[in-house]
């Protein structure tokens, strides 16, 4: 009964790994009648000497730097708002999740709207006496710009799973912390904050996970530019890839991308490991 | 499995003492928060609707106010006829649904037959398969995009229309290599590894065999698991955008998210593209609204790796 999800696996999942690996010390083309050549390190020659494959990985890590805090903090906070015995409790998650459901694609384009340079929320500045930047045409701008929508989408997906986490924790515990005169404070940080190890873990692993994989809203919103302020290794990967067929070039940039995740992650765990 | 209790449903002694139980004040300043919170999360998606119903110049002309998330002025329906014009729409939505149900169902089936065999019948190397299966969730989907694309344009296929080479630009592209998730096995792994093993005992000494006890044991036991499974399936086949944008050339087989880019060309019309956007939405808002319990559910159980 495993068999067909074992070759689906091994076909659709182990061997492009293994192609990923294989394919990235070739010239291997989409569509060619020559096979590929193997040519060695050619191709990470050429990506460690490309100014935009720096500039793409200096955005890719500030994106991630920035928004692993930024938006799980931010995912925190909610939940302790609606970790909470009130009326219309519910109703606040509801809304609080709503951009969760609403896809990527259709916030992106939402939101290239509302960052025009006299749009939604310009005007809204405007009302208060402030000139708006030209938040996605200026490359001081366009990468927070980004980095805020991002936050805005899946913040709700971090806030549920927080939720998650705090009600795994015993109410006796904060029961037992308020008889001995615990202030709020000192009951996050002594109760709440312990008890959330597990789920710490899991959220920094997956938005640093997904904030290296960073695409769509760039392809949608400014396909990297202005003056490639905004590209990332995903993106770069995907136009050598796919747009310039270059299928060899782009599992190489592929690989350098999926080596960083791997160290990004293990230095995590590393450091949210079980201290014995 | 975590599963989000109710905070109605939860005893007085598990009601942790929150932010705002003591001071009027303070209960007053968070019920604000939260509203305000509600605005920012609410108000862009209630733009976009609002928007759809609007010409252009409406849409202009109110932005900045109130009427920006009011439905007055003048209203119409006649974005969402443009947008019938633009594109073959009724193709793309008939597209997604059948990418995304087809993918679905057989993910379910699949993957949960395959995290049967790891959980209940104990074989040798199967703990070993397991940890393979465990050690590819860490993998992102972007490494192995350009290396699939390659790899899938080279595989042959046998299907009703006879024997082809090469994947790209078909219905089969964008289902069969998502159909195995190594995350759903997980899932539903832990599940069924919680289901009592004594009932696989009687059921084989009353002469079931092992797929017998798998459809009409353990699955029916398994609702909540399938339920998630089939959330955290759909949500990602129906959003994709990166794998069909690569992988189908063909207006009449591309899904609906790729759709948009057909607005981003010449002559954009705001109005058009906030009534595409919300009618590609509104089929998840609507299951969305129905299940909300399962989705949030599921998404919280996502969390509980460990």
């Amino acid at each position: 009964m495993i068999l067909p999800a074992a070759v689906l696996l091994i076909t659709f999942l182990l061997i492009p790994i293994g192609l990923t690996l294989g394919l990235a010390f070739t010239d291997a083309r989409l569509i060619s009648p020559r096979p590929a050549q193997f040519i060695g390190v050619d191709n990470f020659t050429r990506l460690f000497s490309d100014d935009t494959f720096w500039k793409s990985l200096r955005n890719t890590v500030l994106f991630a730097i920035v928004i692993v805090p930024v938006q799980s903090a931010c995912a925190l906070g909610l939940a302790l708002l609606v970790n909470v015995k009130m009326r219309g409790v519910n109703f606040f998650r509801t809304i609080y999740f709503l951009p969760v459901v609403t896809s990527m694609v259709v916030v992106s384009m939402l939101w290239l709207f509302l960052y025009q340079k006299n749009g939604l929320i310009n005007q809204v500045l405007a009302k208060g006496g402030i000139t708006g930047p030209d938040w996605l045409g200026d490359p001081h701008t366009a990468l927070i710009a980004i980095i805020l929508m991002s936050a805005w989408q899946a913040m709700g997906f971090h806030m549920v799973i927080w939720l998650s986490g705090l009600q795994t924790i015993s109410g006796d515990l904060y029961e037992a912390a308020s008889l001995d005169g615990a202030s709020q404070w000192q009951q996050f940080r002594y109760v709440t904050w312990p008890g959330l190890r597990q789920t710490r873990t899991f959220i920094l692993i997956t938005i640093t996970i997904a904030a290296f994989s960073l695409f769509t809203q760039v392809n949608i919103m400014t396909q990297g530019g202005p003056l490639d302020s905004t590209s990332t290794v995903v993106l770069m990967a995907v136009r050598t890839g796919f747009q310039q067929q270059q299928t060899g070039y782009a599992s190489a940039i592929s690989l350098v991308f999926f080596v960083l995740v791997l160290i990004v992650t293990i230095i995590q765990r590393y450091y949210t490991r079980e201290k014995a | 499995m975590t599963t989000l209790t109710p905070v109605a449903e939860r005893t007085a002694t598990e009601n942790r003492p929150a932010v705002d139980t003591q001071f009027p004040v303070r209960r007053v300043l968070g019920l604000v928060l939260r509203i305000v919170l509600c605005l920012v999360f609410g108000l862009p998606l209630l733009f976009m609707i609002v928007a759809s119903f609007k010409p252009d110049t409406q849409i202009f002309a109110d932005l900045g106010g109130i009427r920006s998330f009011l439905p007055v002025g003048n209203l119409s329906l006649d974005n969402y006829i443009g947008v019938f014009n633009r594109v073959p729409f009724a193709q793309f939505m008939l597209n997604s649904v059948l990418i995304s149900v087809v993918t679905v169902v057989l993910g379910v089936i699949v993957n949960s037959m395959a995290a049967f065999s790891l959980a209940r019948i104990k074989f040798r190397g199967g703990s070993f398969v397991l940890g393979v299966i465990l050690a590819t969730l860490i993998v992102p989907f972007e490494t192995l995009a350009l290396p699939l694309l390659w790899w899938v344009n080279k595989l042959p296929f046998f299907g009703p229309g006879g024997y082809s080479q090469g994947w790209l630009d078909t219905y089969q592209v964008q289902i069969i290599p998502f159909i195995a998730n190594a995350f759903s096995i997980f899932l539903f792994y832990q599940y069924f590894d919680s289901i009592p093993k004594e009932l696989d005992e009687a059921a084989t000494v009353d002469g079931a065999g092992w797929f017998r006890i798998y459809r009409s044991i353990v699955m029916p036991l398994s609702g909540p698991a399938v339920a998630t499974v089939a959330i955290l399936t759909f949500l990602p086949t129906w959003n994709q955008y990166l794998w069909p944008l690569m992988s189908v050339q063909s207006e009449e087989l591309r899904p609906v998210m790729v759709g948009i880019d057909y607005f981003k060309q010449l002559n954009v019309s705001w109005g058009q593209i906030m009534a595409y956007a919300s009618m590609i939405t509104a089929p998840v808002l609507i299951l969305f609204i129905a299940f909300q319990r399962a989705f949030i559910n599921s998404i919280a159980s996502s969390g509980v790796k460990g």
